[in-house]
């Protein structure tokens, strides 16, 4: 008990050194760490236009003005685990690193996810498809951001089963992320009346897919749903043109599909693909302004894709929250952003949810044909819009046990 | 209709007939490396690179000068060929006295430097190419929706294969390029300028990594790992065969292509590591590869 006294006296006369310098902020910085793929083939779709984003908020916040002193740190996780863990340790422990944002790569999110409530700090994911993260793994220091496994099954599964497309076949990555990806995205057909033909688990990565798209042409499916993503979604669709998969009659859903993938396709081979997004630069003034700023300074002159503009919208939300906090405590910090409505010019007024998800309207998009198309990144057409209150997985479905304890 | 294990007979022509596509590949690709490691004794890692320096070439070639697809089948072997002579003459020169390892450090290294500065200019999601016009759409085999393009890839492959297979075994100029290796002294004496030789040959492998580029860049994504992802496999090609010898890597190629298409259709999950558990094997039972001899 006396220990205990002491302790938090010596902490309060800490508190209070920090607090005549500046609120309750941690050695007077907050310190931003981009954690993501900068170098493998997730680099153009997360990568070091992560880090533009992250500036920009940080800009458009007006810190500086606001006498914050802000700074972003990057690093390389190459999609390994280990390798993201290590990072991530040595950020809290060593670099005084106050909140991870983005982290692709769903088995590396979910490694931070763990680190991250150990160390009481914060963890934005942008990058990470898991539904996991805000299902039976959710923190209280974690905030999934952009768009998840459940809520890409939900918007294209359910937009395919209804418009005919009722008989299925996966092509499924054979690892964490395209084993759920394929589960949410099967509920989401059985559930609407469609069936599973058959599915087949291809190692990852992948190069040669043809053998595996002989097969889903042999079960006469009527969509061959692709569980996979960047490069290996790529070669899929690049070779079932090349196979007359989609002239035979049978149609493909991209299931996790950027727009730096599309771009990679081309509109000649990509052109009809249906997918989801939650982020499309062409959909209004504000983030067609967005985009043509964001371009300026990002490698090789890239569009934003989904990811970037989720990692954008994060960090603006997390300053607002300091901002109104008065503090960089990272339990804190994402129970105030849970209690603040969110309200950014990319993706709207939102809210985010007890299990951590955050919630925002997505968008059912399809590739234009080459024809259709008036510039290098003129590349989608929005065909429905599913509002936010049905985008994502219902909050008593998750098995979070954060929501347990609300009740 | 007929079926094996469960797979109709027809289906099961279809899937041996994409594996020997795939053969086709890791034919073209271990045959350059087992030039260059019969010849030259180089283990040439920066061989993925090289082929996607290939791709990337001739996706260069459509895109700034408007050139297509046949003029890049013989342009792009050249180019990226040239640049095998400079590495050659530059760096790989000078570790001949010394141990294999060098050189496999040395071109590994190259590597990582080539797959860099692509990303850094190119990114890493890959560029489109398209297949040529005259070789669009496919037949219908009965069994199968064979793509024209697919059908040229096996042709092609086969006609380069073994027309070198044929000037390394069966013409002069390849007896005195067999016997350069053997004592280049000797042959140095005979009046050949060995080193130019031996500097063309890597050249020539160089290039046939690069021909192997440009006749994947339609049907595979173009981006700067694709050579990374490829080259691990085609080791071990070239291992199962036996170090440097070409016919083994030929028919290797088309032997673990087959393999590998029966595999995925079996039993998919296993398709990326059958290859090695067959390499496994065959270096317990025949240490220098199935027709490798022992020196």
């Amino acid at each position: 008990m006396k220990r205990n006294l002491l302790s938090t006296l010596i902490g309060a006369v800490f508190a209070l050194g920090a607090g005549a310098a500046h609120a309750q902020i941690s050695d007077g910085v907050i310190k931003i760490g981009v954690l993501n793929d900068m170098s493998g083939l997730y680099a153009d779709l997360t990568g070091p236009g992560s880090v533009v984003a992250a500036k920009m908020a940080i800009e458009d916040f007006g810190a500086a003005a606001k006498g914050m002193k802000v700074e972003v740190v990057s690093a390389d996780h190459q999609n390994k685990p280990d390798v993201g863990s290590t990072i991530a340790r040595t950020w809290y422990d060593v670099d005084k690193v106050d909140v991870i944002v983005d982290v692709p790569t769903s088995s590396v999110a979910l490694a931070v996810n763990q680190i991250t409530r150990e160390k009481g700090r914060a963890f934005l994911s942008s990058g990470a498809a898991t539904s996991d993260l805000t299902g039976k793994a959710c923190s209280p220091n974690t905030i999934h951001w952009t768009y998840d496994t459940w809520m890409l099954a939900n918007g294209t599964g359910s937009a395919i089963v209804k418009t005919g497309g009722d008989s299925w076949f996966f092509l499924t990555a054979d690892y964490a992320f395209g084993h759920a990806l394929e589960r949410d995205t099967e509920a989401v057909v059985l559930k609407n009346g469609g069936k599973v033909l058959g599915k087949v688990r291809h190692p990852f990565p992948g190069s040669d897919f043809s053998s595996f798209l002989l097969q889903a042409q042999a079960s006469k499916a009527k969509v061959i749903g692709l569980a996979n993503a960047g490069g290996d979604t790529i070669n899929s669709i690049k070779q079932a043109s090349e196979f007359g998969i989609v002239k035979g009659g049978q149609n493909l859903a991209g299931l996790l599909v950027f727009l730096t993938d599309v771009k990679a396709l081309g509109l000649q081979t990509a052109q009809g693909l249906i997918f989801t997004e939650t982020y499309y630069w062409d959909r209004d003034e504000a983030s067609r302004a967005f985009a043509k700023r964001f371009s300026a300074q990002a490698p090789r002159n890239n569009y934003p894709t989904m990811v970037h503009a989720g990692v954008y919208s994060s960090v603006l939300h997390y300053l607002k929250a300091v901002e109104a906090a008065k503090t960089d405590d990272g339990t804190k910090i994402i129970a105030k952003m849970k209690e603040l409505p969110t309200d950014d010019p990319l993706f709207g007024k939102g809210t985010v949810r007890a299990d951590g998800r955050k919630i925002h309207p997505a968008y059912l998009v399809e590739v234009k044909k080459p024809s259709e198309s008036t510039g290098p990144w003129d590349l989608y057409k929005i065909r429905a819009t599913i509002p936010a209150d049905q985008a994502f997985r219902p909050l008593n479905q998750g098995e979070c046990p954060l929501v347990a304890q609300a009740k | 209709m007929t079926e094996i294990f469960g797979v109709p007979t027809q289906a099961l022509f279809g899937q041996l007939l994409i594996g020997l596509i795939n053969g086709s590949f890791y034919a073209l690709l271990s045959l350059g490396l087992a030039v260059i490691f019969g010849l030259l004794n180089i283990i040439n890692f920066a061989h993925g690179a090289q082929y996607m320096m290939g791709a990337f070439v001739a996706y260069l070639l459509l895109n700034k000068l408007g050139i297509g697809y046949w003029w890049a089948l013989v342009i792009v072997p050249l180019v990226v060929g040239a640049s095998g002579v400079v590495i050659e003459r530059l760096m790989l020169s000078r570790l001949y006295k010394l141990d294999h390892l060098y050189g496999l450090l040395l071109t590994f290294g190259l590597a990582l430097i080539i797959q860099g500065l692509f990303r850094n200019e190119y990114g890493s999601s890959g560029q489109p190419y398209q297949i040529p016009e005259q070789l669009m759409g496919g037949q219908n085999l009965g069994f199968m929706f064979l793509p024209n393009y697919r059908a040229w890839i096996i042709g092609a492959s086969l006609v380069v294969c073994l027309s070198t297979w044929f000037v390394i075994e069966r013409t002069r100029l390849g007896a005195y390029l067999r016997a350069a290796t053997e004592n280049p002294q000797l042959v140095q004496a005979f009046g050949v300028n060995v080193p130019r030789m031996i500097t063309l040959t890597y050249g020539f492998g160089v290039a046939l990594a690069a021909l192997a580029g440009v006749m994947a860049a339609p049907v595979y994504q173009v981006s700067p790992q694709m050579g990374a992802d490829l080259i691990i496999v085609v080791f071990a090609v070239v291992v199962i065969g036996g170090m440097g010898s070409i016919l083994g890597a030929v028919v290797t190629g088309f032997g673990l292509g087959l393999i590998e298409g029966l595999t995925k259709v079996f039993y998919p999950e296993a398709s990326a590591t059958v290859i090695f558990i067959i390499m496994a094997i065959v270096l317990l039972v025949r240490p220098a590869g199935l027709f490798g001899t022992q020196k």
